[in-house]
């Protein structure tokens, strides 16, 4: 049994910001693209932004490269896929240390407390290379993107991070370090501060100054006397991200393929949604090798190499061919009873199975055809994979 | 060894593959998972892996880093007295800049890497490795955790925390002694970005890359003349020989795309490829990765 597969423009019907989520390699990238384009097409006007340093966003769409500004695709390009775009896909790809700099340009109370925190070594690290921050900003340009109102739908493809939950934490663990309140008070070396503070901290920061280096210490003192003007900002900024995820008119979907682990992040992904109160929208797994039963329309053969050699007149290639299709329905049947495992965990009313294609997706060719499959029903989605239609 | 690569090419395989290729050649040999994962746990079912060193076969041990666990660790082997033990893991300062500085995790986690792959371990009773195999994070933010010493390196300017983060710096771009293996899939853009990242691995980090690994390779099970005889039966009626046709017409094209990706991957990466089946198995446990380490050879 299959489980049922509800259309996807149901679960999105009304959403603003679609949030795509899941571990590294499932596809999430393109699952995102794919789901843009079918909104636009369907007359709306989608911006699908990514954070994938690897410009894989930029390759399926057929654009030479994205910027931190967003840049529409060709509607005639969709249109030589057979798809017909009554809306407009645009797409950007976030520069996590532009966005980071321009939120720190807005939020500084003054052209010196700008250059302050802009000019500090620490600053310079963290906005750029370091975990977490990516996944902060991305959050950031969805939030500023959705304030503009310039898009009827915004679809965020989630940073890679290997795992999903850390995009969900990011936020509050920046945020709390760029608050810094406890540590400001600690981090003067000595005065009237350190006196308030009691002794037990002071020897603390000793102790960790003999650990860490007095010069780290200091330019951490330094970095959080530089953010101290815009803590306040950078409180209710977060608070309003927040507020926009939970949102009723936000939506998560959760991306994975069919193998144990993949799943297994899925249903833990899921668990965390739900105990962070934000709405899930579905589940998609792509990659699925169908089973048999599905594909087969009546019946399976109860001897498949003589009746492929009876067909083919070639016993070798039969038993060839045979070898293969076994191979191909284990495949299918730990797919089957993983998604089986998901839906239960997840008591989702569907789950969206893309099938393992053939060709590798890279292109629009190939995303078209996830588009087709993605807003398919269940039912046209099973013809299509058979090869029915 | 280092093993590298985007989510989901199959690095814990691979990892351990490798792992128990260098234990059948005698080496004792550990194998460390970072971030938590427990993927090597999933994969020896009756098996455990903390964070702890446990021996899994002859040889072969895993240990699975936990960022907390070591930053413990390392401030048991920096703080003698443990009265100051005691009140700095008790201090909100501690706890709070232990949790919140971005990139700590990946510094302690290399940190215990390093620990690992010292002759003269500094744990208590702790016994030497001959080879330390490390399943790293996915690549997603670039290079950054193998980059993290410099970073920190940089922040700190002097002091201790320079002094080691620059240790650590030198462990991975060792190379008589440290060597990154990239895990790749035959596809489009993991070849583009396994590419890429040899290059920034190599340019922006500095260690060496000593082997790329295509990982999944389909078998040539069918030629060109076959598929052509399939083509009538797959667009044709239905049931089962039509899904078998299809089944096999896919595995045909799957085959041949891969190789073409195979040939793109050879022109572009600097380090030799070497490929390894695609394993038509539901779970991939201890025996598929044991036949992969024979692929090693």
């Amino acid at each position: 049994m299959s489980p049922s597969s509800p259309r996807l423009t149901d679960a999105l019907e009304g959403k603003e910001v679609i949030i795509c989520a899941g571990s590294g390699g499932v596809g999430k990238t393109t699952t995102s693209a794919a789901i843009a384009a079918g909104l636009a097409a369907r007359g709306m006007k989608v911006c699908v932004l990514t954070i994938d340093p690897a410009k894989r966003l930029a390759d399926s769409l057929g654009l030479e490269e994205l910027g931190n500004d967003a840049r529409q695709v060709e509607p005639k390009l969709f249109e030589a896929q057979g798809i017909e775009m009554k809306g407009e896909l645009w797409a950007m790809m976030l520069d996590p240390k532009q966005t980071f700099d321009e939120l720190i340009a807005r939020q500084a109370p003054d052209e010196e407390s700008r250059d302050r925190v802009l000019e500090n070594p620490i600053y310079q690290q963290i906005s750029g290379a370091l975990a977490g921050s990516q996944e902060y900003m991305a959050m950031e340009k969805l939030f500023e993107l959705h304030t503009e109102g310039d898009y009827d739908v915004l679809v965020l493809d989630t940073p890679p991070s290997r795992n999903a939950l850390d995009f969900l934490e990011a936020p509050r663990r920046l945020t709390q370090f760029i608050e810094g309140k406890s540590l400001k008070v600690f981090m003067k070396p000595t005065g009237f501060a350190a006196k308030v503070a009691g002794r037990g901290a002071t020897v603390a920061l000793s102790v960790m100054k003999r650990i860490v280096g007095f010069d780290l210490i200091a330019d951490l003192a330094e970095f959080f006397n530089a953010f101290s003007g815009m803590v306040d900002g950078f409180q209710a900024r977060a608070e309003r991200v927040n507020k926009l995820l939970a949102a009723p008119t936000t939506c998560f979907l959760v991306v994975c393929g069919p193998q144990g682990e993949p799943i297994d992040e899925a249903v833990y992904f899921h668990r965390k949604l739900v105990e962070a109160k934000l709405p899930f929208g579905g589940v998609i797994v792509n990659k699925v090798h169908y089973p048999a039963e599905e594909l087969c329309r009546g019946g399976k053969a109860d001897d498949l190499p003589a009746a492929l050699a009876e067909k083919l007149g070639d016993e070798d290639l039969a038993q060839r061919v045979a070898a293969n299709f076994s191979d191909y329905q284990a495949l299918a049947e730990r797919d089957a009873r993983n998604i089986e495992h998901l839906a239960r965990e997840l008591r989702a009313t569907g789950v969206i199975r893309v099938p393992y294609l053939d060709e590798d997706v890279h292109d629009l060719a190939g995303l078209a055809q996830i588009n087709r499959y993605l807003f398919a029903t269940g039912e046209e989605r099973v013809a299509m994979a058979a090869g029915r239609a | 060894m280092i093993v590298t690569g985007k989510g989901g090419v199959g690095k814990t395989t691979v990892s351990v593959a490798l792992g128990m290729r260098a234990a059948a050649e005698g080496k004792r040999t550990i194998v460390c998972e970072v971030a938590a994962q427990e993927n090597a746990s999933r994969m020896f079912e009756h098996t455990t892996v903390g964070f702890h060193e446990v021996e899994l076969e002859e040889n072969l041990w895993a240990i699975s880093i936990d960022p907390d666990e070591s930053m413990r660790e390392y401030v048991l082997l920096q703080l003698k007295v443990r009265a100051m033990r005691d009140m700095l893991f008790r201090s909100r300062i501690f706890n709070y800049l232990t949790a919140a500085t971005p990139g700590l995790k990946e510094l302690v986690t290399i940190g215990k890497i390093w620990e690992l792959a010292q002759l003269d371990r500094k744990v208590k009773s702790g016994r030497k490795y001959d080879t330390v195999i490390v399943d790293a994070p996915a690549t997603g933010h670039g290079v950054g955790f193998l980059q993290t010493p410099r970073t920190f390196a940089n922040i700190a300017r002097v002091g201790p925390i320079h002094s080691q983060a620059k240790t650590l710096d030198n462990f991975i771009t060792d190379h008589d002694n440290t060597g990154v293996a990239i895990v790749a899939l035959p596809e489009e853009m993991p070849v583009n970005e396994s590419a890429a990242l040899e290059h920034d691995l190599v340019e922006e980090v500095g260690v060496a890359v000593d082997r790329v690994y295509l990982n999944g390779l389909y078998p040539e099970r069918f030629s060109k003349e076959d598929a052509e005889r399939l083509g009538a039966l797959a667009a044709g009626d239905e049931g089962a020989p039509k899904a078998a046709a299809r089944a096999a017409l896919s595995e045909f094209g799957r085959a041949r795309s891969q190789r073409a990706q195979l040939a793109r991957l050879r022109r572009r990466a600097q380090a030799p490829v070497k490929t390894l089946p695609f394993l038509f198995e539901p779970d991939l446990g201890p025996e598929a990765a044991r036949r992969l380490s024979r692929k090693l050879a």
